[in-house]
């Protein structure tokens, strides 16, 4: 069953197979290229699971959707992960939100110490009775000249929760394993229902550092489901937004790397830079994060010719202050010296993780949704995609250079040309017994909604993917044998959200 | 070592004048401090997240900081909101403050715009204030966040190893009252419903104006005007 970013199908024509040949048709596509966007599972009446897989053929520009009913007498099936590792950490979540259990799965532990959605008994016993997340036997390194750190939940810096458990000999780290969690809102049963105002809001709020990029992708789910087409300028309002957001984040990401290195004067403008970006999100929605402006059917707030004018004249200036700071971080020799080799993943691992985002790029992996899967404004605006061939902490800095200068280009094109129109249209009754995708890519990588309605078009299952959610592993693979000290930058550089993993 | 030198004199001083000076004025689609229209509506700041199809109307006022949970509650006949000055934390804390910062279940915003203060712009250690690496080292606490279930006891142990006299500020509509998740079975009605707070920070995210005017009110830095048009 084939779909475009942002299509919807009727639950019926989503092809239901049987357990065997579900598992065997997505290894086969995975192993001819396909890559394993999303799998997860919805309720079915009668108290049995559906399980559905959302595959990307980014080449192609397709999503293909193929599922299999899980029974309420016998809970499990046989476990994609020894042949296909980037289904891992969904086959995880699978059997802690709806305690299916995936038999064979090598490493079977929680993922947000949450009780199912089923209401029956739990895999772990007293999941959410435990204190805490991390009070969990963690893999160890037995040998006298072993020795664990444990970082967390609580961090030094202002930064969210999240517990890493290090095994080290001397400096080498070993084995670094990434306990998260703590994050844990519940907002995927929350978005279930009518109320699509409060589902937006909450889709602001998944990870407020990528609140448009989020609620976007809600409101496209929410604009499929209701068969309504957003005009062409609020589009457009919403790329500008994303990308403003983009900006911000990977100059505040470059100062930040700056700063781990012991470099200075960089963090310290870039911190400011950063701010000048999300003063425009603020000029533009009243909001430094962009809170407030999209909502299903387009978006609140509109710009006019002299707002535009204005914005690209600031844009002119931030590009050339950032081309010179940048220039002082990238030609630093004590900053390079402790960028380059640092935490790699060499292709090969990020395609077999399903990576996204820069993280991905930075190792090669040529996926970008806003050239592969297109759309809104995207369809009619190139962005060339930002690749790097290291895949070190170097090659993710210089991934996140290259996407400022490519995003102040692609802005400083659109904004003179921006299109006329309405900015929001009302949005009708959502279909029924439907599911809808969206994808967008976020500035850490690729986020995708999925939204499925029951009878009386309610939303019924929403399930959020984070591009977090794929990259979390890499940061455990990266520090492999890199010394414990430069576990922050490499952190830094993945710079990964706790709570869009967690949600 | 040229190019570090004359990148900063190209750069420049930009910090803030704030406090000193005219007040900063937000861009105009800002929504700051509630105006609230008739003699019986009330707003409780500590629950609103600042929306702009609310139904509210907002002003450009970004200071909204309170020490006390009641005064967050704007109502219609009066135009200003209340800030009660605590003596002892201005005699204890007023010239140096150090913080711990613990996220409990925040989005990101809030930990972001607070973080933002320890950039050029806003400067927080010129006033004293200085987020620090451990609990034991700190005179208080920042929480941001809803106080998720997962997070609760990592918060309660932080809080027990924060050496006493010590405060503890609320920051952002999920900290203050568990915001746009507080029916969520997964986290709390707000953080001082676990332990006692002593700075309200509204906002969703706060301005890191609003974060800084609360700091400095805390501190007895700002005279104790009330906020007003």
């Amino acid at each position: 069953m084939e779909l475009f970013n942002g299509g919807h199908v009727s639950l019926k024509d989503i092809p239901v197979l049987a357990e065997k040949e579900f598992r065997d048709e997505v290894l086969l596509r995975c192993h001819e290229g396909a890559r394993l966007a999303n799998l997860f599972g919805s309720p079915e009446d009668g108290g049995g699971v559906r399980l559905i897989a959302i595959l990307a053929l980014d080449e192609e520009s397709e999503l293909q959707i193929l599922s299999t009913k899980i029974s309420a007498e016998s809970p499990r099936y046989k476990s994609l992960t020894k042949e296909l590792l980037q289904a891992h950490l969904f086959e995880r979540e699978i059997a802690e939100q709806w305690a299916v259990t995936p038999v064979g799965h090598p490493w079977l532990k929680p993922v947000r110490y949450h009780v199912n959605y089923r209401g029956v008994p739990d895999l772990w016993k007293d999941i959410a009775q435990r204190t805490i997340p991390g009070s969990y036997p963690f893999y160890a390194v037995g040998g006298e000249e072993v020795h664990e750190v444990g970082v967390g939940p609580v961090h030094a810096g202002i930064i969210e929760p999240g517990h890493f458990r290090f095994q080290c000999h001397g400096e080498e780290v070993m084995h670094l394993e990434i306990q998260l969690g703590y994050q844990h809102r519940g907002i995927e049963p929350l978005m279930c229902g009518k109320d699509l105002k409060h589902g937006v809001l909450l889709s602001e709020s998944i990870a407020g550092d990528t609140s448009i990029g989020h609620s976007t992708a809600f409101c496209e789910v929410v604009e499929s489901l209701a068969g309504c087409t957003v005009p062409l300028k609020a589009q457009a309002i919403r790329a500008i937004a994303l990308e403003l957001e983009r900006l911000a984040n990977h100059v505040g990401d470059l100062g930040a790397l700056g700063m781990d290195a012991g470099f200075l004067p960089t963090s310290a403008y870039f911190g400011r830079m950063r701010g000048d970006y999300l003063n425009l999100l603020l000029e533009l929605t009243g909001n430094r994060f962009g809170k407030g402006l999209c909502r299903p059917g387009g978006v609140l707030f509109d710009m006019d010719i002299a707002m535009a004018e204005d914005f690209c004249r600031k844009l002119k200036r931030y590009k050339k202050e950032f081309e010179e700071v940048s220039d002082l971080l990238f030609t630093r020799p004590s900053v390079l010296a402790r960028f380059e080799g640092i935490g790699v993943v060499p292709l090969k691992i990020a395609k077999s993780l399903g990576l996204v985002g820069p993280a991905a790029r930075a190792s090669q992996v040529e996926h970008d949704v806003r050239i592969d899967h297109s759309s809104g404004i995207w369809q009619f605006y190139h962005v060339p995609i930002s690749l790097a061939a290291t895949g070190d902490v170097y090659a993710r800095a210089l991934v996140r250079r290259q996407e400022v200068m490519r995003s102040l280009e692609f802005l400083m094109k659109l904004l003179p040309s921006l299109p006329k129109g309405e900015i929001s249209v009302p949005v009708g009754p959502l279909k029924t017994e439907t599911l809808a995708v969206s994808l967008v890519e976020g500035w850490r990588g690729e986020i995708m909604h999925a939204g499925i309605t029951d009878s009386q078009g309610a939303l019924i299952r929403y399930k959020i993917k984070d591009p977090s959610f794929h990259n979390w592993f890499a940061l455990t693979l990266a520090m492999r044998s890199q010394e414990i000290s430069d576990f922050p930058l490499c952190n830094k550089s993945f710079n990964l959200s706790y709570c869009g993993h967690d949600l | 070592m040229l190019k570090i030198l004359m990148t900063r004199f190209k750069q420049g001083c930009r910090t803030l004048a704030f406090p000193k000076g005219k007040l900063p004025v937000l861009p105009v689609r800002y929504r700051g401090r509630p105006i609230v229209a008739g003699q019986g509506d009330s707003v409780d700041l500590g629950k609103i997240t600042f929306i702009p199809d609310s139904g509210i109307r907002h002003s450009n006022d970004f200071r909204m900081a309170t020490s006390r949970r009641e005064d967050l509650i704007l109502k219609g006949d009066i135009d200003a909101l209340a800030f009660t000055v605590n003596q002892k934390i201005v005699k204890m804390f007023g010239r140096s403050l150090k913080l711990r910062q613990v996220s409990a279940g925040g989005c990101n915003a809030c930990e972001a715009d607070i973080n933002v203060l320890n950039t050029p712009v806003f400067d927080l250690s010129r006033f004293g204030v200085q987020f620090v690496a451990s609990p034991r080292h700190a005179d208080g606490m920042v929480v941001t966040g809803p106080v998720t279930r997962n997070m609760r006891e990592a918060l309660l142990k932080t809080y027990e190893a924060t050496p006493d006299p010590k405060i503890v500020i609320a920051v952002g509509a999920c900290a203050i009252s568990g915001g746009i998740f507080s029916n969520s079975p997964e986290s709390s009605k707000g953080l001082d419903t676990i332990i006692p707070v002593d700075l309200y920070i509204p906002g969703c995210p706060p301005h890191p104006l609003t974060t800084l005017d609360g700091l400095l009110r805390l501190m007895g830095r700002l005279k104790n005007r009330q906020t007003g048009p």
